[in-house]
């Protein structure tokens, strides 16, 4: 038989519909796959019994011909995600046994089409990281290995369970969230494809926040078409989300193989910055290349304020972090450390339920916030996030999407970049222009370097305009043609 | 501008969370360093921009002021760390 755990969403779906195996098969091979990869520490709490239960209903719509979209589908749902009755911990320890009495939007949706969640994948805590190493459960590994090195590696953050559990064939895809790089970068780190929508396509209701003016959930898959059909569950209005947009849900997964012919791919010259892996801005240029032999028109572009996002990103994502952490004062949910009186009750719990990354952000947004630095700091940031915002506008008048690296360098071994926040910060440096303007990203697998790992590269777009984004990916892909597979899983495939 | 250990205490006050004398100290470092990057923002000309609070170009939707939902004091209380009589309980406030 097939190796189940190596096949597409679509082909997995084409599988199912043709009775070449049953969901329950499917759901049990990748469920094998999560227990021989539990070292990974991709799940903070498994639900194998529950997707055992949920297979054996999909195989009885199966037989019955009402399967749903994606029925029978295993994925890993990020422990970002409010799911009703099962544990939801945002990987922090003040949300240790938190069993929310509601399900998010996205969960709920993707439920509704038939999807089986194996698990609440791992994640940087609060979603607050870029190697997932923030995490109150404990790191997540990367299924990838440096050529002739055993460290073990960094999937990348803050989506790092779901990134590694789609690398490592645990889950056929999975759900992220994206602040300021946490799909795109985590993708990046382990060979996968993933996107951010538009801020304002999935509904945030459910979802932890953290900074919610940038918060935006999307998928992972192993292929753009994957991603296309996850986020086509998963996307569309909530009047439960006071940003969600009231805009049609296209059939994403029929822009796939479409062609390029005169799409105009700009090229943002201010992404050749110092710093950045060589083997990176060969890729780049090789990507541009690609798009160019599909057919694509190449344009150069201009985003001057792109220099400043990252520094604009530290003021408002801990701003926001700061207010929406508010919550968590041990009285309605979660950790309660006691104290003499009720403050002291509170700065106990918050001192002991957030790790040092969730503490420092939360002061770093307190002082910007305060009286006398508010303007200086806060408005002052929210004033340049407007002239990123126009650089995309501007650069959109002259092409239809950007093409750059999606992170400066491959994964990083556990441990590395830990000796100051600001060089942790710098692994967003990509990602977080486009979040700032809430444009849709993208990254997919291009390369290998050197030394064996993947590479990915970055597609922004137009508000709203996923299915050009779509397009350009599925060109790219199938010019790079990647396929290769982790080290641990070499061997493993059918 | 730097932040030293008195700051930190002020702002961890604020935020309600308890931090040690020794935290304080490399707090002060840390965070000073994040507001140096920070301060780079001063040198962008932002004569005249508005300040961006959306991204999203919409009005916020309304609705009828109704009440949609209710009536599920158990799951509302579920998760607290201590409940009693319908009630979510803290420690004493007032004398």
């Amino acid at each position: 038989m097939t190796n189940l755990t190596h096949l597409t969403i679509r082909a997995a779906l084409d599988g199912l519909e043709k009775k070449d195996f049953t969901a329950t098969e499917l759901v049990d091979a990748h469920i094998a796959a999560a227990e021989a990869a539990r070292g990974l520490n991709c799940f903070i709490t498994e639900t194998f019994d529950a997707a055992r239960e949920q297979a054996k209903a999909a195989d009885e719509r199966y037989a019955k011909g009402e399967a749903l979209p994606l029925d029978g589908i295993p994925v890993a749902m990020k422990d970002l995600f409010c799911t009703e009755g099962v544990q939801t911990t945002a990987a922090s320890k003040i949300l240790e046994g938190f069993k929310p009495p509601y399900e998010s939007t996205v969960s709920g949706q993707m439920k509704r089409d038939g999807a089986i969640t194996l698990g609440k994948a791992n994640l940087d805590e609060f979603a607050m990281g870029s190697s997932n190493g923030t995490s109150a459960f404990g790191g997540v590994v990367n299924p990838w290995k440096r050529k002739g090195d055993n460290r073990d590696l960094v999937p990348g953050g803050s989506s790092g369970g779901s990134a590694a559990a789609v690398a490592a064939r645990i889950a056929m895809g999975a759900t992220g969230t994206d602040t300021g790089g946490s799909i795109r970068q985590p993708a990046a780190f382990c060979g996968i494809t993933g996107i951010k929508p538009t801020y304002g396509r999935c509904s945030r209701f459910g979802v932890i926040a953290f900074a919610s003016s940038l918060d935006q959930p999307g998928p992972f898959g192993r292929t753009a078409e994957d991603c296309a059909l996850l986020l086509k569950s998963m996307a569309g209005y909530d009047a439960k989300d006071s940003t969600s947009v009231n805009a049609p849900v296209p059939d994403y997964a029929a822009s796939i193989g479409q062609s390029v012919k005169g799409l105009k791919v700009g090229v943002p010259k201010e992404y050749r910055v110092e710093g950045t892996n060589e083997e990176i801005i060969a890729l780049w240029d090789k990507g541009v290349e690609m798009l160019k032999d599909a057919g694509a028109e190449i344009v150069d572009v201009s985003l001057p304020h792109t220099k400043y996002a990252l520094q604009t990103y530290y003021v408002i994502a801990p701003a926001e972090c700061s207010s929406n952490l508010a919550r968590y004062d041990g009285v309605r949910f979660g950790l309660r450390v006691e104290g003499d009186n009720l403050i002291d009750t509170y700065e106990n719990t918050r001192a002991q339920g957030f790790g040092a990354e969730v503490r420092r952000r939360i002061l770093i947004g307190t002082y910007v916030l305060s009286a006398g630095y508010y303007d200086a700091y806060y408005n002052q940031a929210r004033r340049v996030r407007k002239l990123i915002w126009q650089d995309f506008i501007d650069a959109y008048k002259q092409c239809d999407v950007l093409l750059t690296p999606t992170a400066p360098t491959p994964a990083f071994a556990i441990g590395e970049n830990l000796q100051d926040p600001v060089t942790m910060y710098l692994n967003d440096i990509f990602t977080i222009p486009a979040s700032m303007a809430g444009m849709p990203g993208m990254s997919l697998p291009v390369g290998l370097s050197a030394d064996g790992l993947p590479l990915g590269l970055q597609l922004i777009g137009q508000p709203f305009a996923e299915e050009t984004l779509f397009k350009a990916a599925s060109a790219l892909e199938k010019a790079a043609n990647f396929t290769d597979l982790p080290q641990t899983l070499m061997g493993k495939a059918a | 501008m730097s932040i030293d250990k008195e700051t930190v205490g002020k702002i961890a006050r604020l935020a309600r969370i308890k931090v040690t004398e020794d935290d304080k100290e490399v707090l002060a470092g840390e965070l000073t360093n994040i507001l140096t990057m920070i301060e780079e923002l001063n040198a962008v000309d932002t004569k005249g921009v508005e300040p961006m609070t959306s991204v999203v170009q919409m009005q916020l939707h309304e609705r009828a002021d109704e009440v949609t939902d209710g009536g599920i004091p158990e799951k509302i209380l579920k998760n607290a760390p201590e409940e009693t009589a319908g009630f979510f309980v803290v420690p004493k406030v007032v004398e």
